[in-house]
């Protein structure tokens, strides 16, 4: 029973450490911004993933007590990973994309990357 | 068998933090630039939680939530100063 729980861990571990390399080595393989912006997603959700299940297993079936606060740090690296990689998007548009080549929002307001924020009314 | 894998995974870990160091030197644009430091965050948090498991303790759990924590904001605030020029308005 220990041996199989040990060989579980073990995969969980080494699948972390592979999917973070290939998060870190896309950053350096792809050759434009916006396709390296996909690479460490899979770190993010592969890499830290198996590495927080890993432990979460390590805990459970080797040290005999539950343990949650991997999924805290799950839950608060799956909830703030697109809100950096929409940051990120955003910064890159502002400064090497030319306006004129984005087509218009159809909206009272432009894109959100040159406009201003709306600002309410006075009064709400 | 269990400490072989984890100094594997250390091992491909600290590697991808030299990849990403290596994208933070020469990234042509400061967007690059701030995507090796947000996936310098990561790996240093699946290090933390590595390392605990390796110790047997439960404390780097909460250094590496805090972590997590002072990486998005680091990430938010470096593109907020790249959008508006300025950070809080």
């Amino acid at each position: 029973m220990t041996d199989i729980a040990q060989i579980v861990i073990s995969i969980f571990i080494v699948l972390a450490g592979i999917f973070g390399l290939v998060g870190s080595y896309g950053l350096i393989k792809l050759r434009d911004t916006m396709q390296r912006l996909h690479a460490p997603t899979k770190s993010t959700t592969l890499g830290i993933g198996s590495a927080l299940i890993a432990s979460m297993f390590y805990s459970l079936l080797i040290r005999g007590t539950l343990s949650f606060h991997e999924l805290l740090i799950t839950l608060f690296l799956f909830l703030t990973a697109p809100v950096s990689a929409h940051f990120i998007a955003k910064a890159y548009i502002l400064r090497n994309t030319d306006r004129k080549d984005l087509p218009e929002t159809g909206t009272a307001f432009d894109w959100s990357a040159y406009d201003d924020p709306p600002v309410p009314p006075k009064g709400d | 068998m269990i400490a072989a894998a984890l100094y594997f995974a250390f091992a491909c870990f600290g590697i991808g933090l030299l990849l990403c160091m290596a994208r933070l030197v020469i990234g042509p644009d400061s967007a690059d630039r701030i995507l090796a430091l947000d996936t310098m965050v990561i790996n240093v948090i699946a290090l933390m939680v590595l390392y605990g498991i390796l110790q047997g303790t439960a404390i780097y759990f909460e250094a590496s939530i805090l972590v997590a924590m002072v990486g998005f904001v680091s990430t938010v605030a470096y593109c907020r100063f790249v959008l508006r020029g300025d950070i809080i308005e």
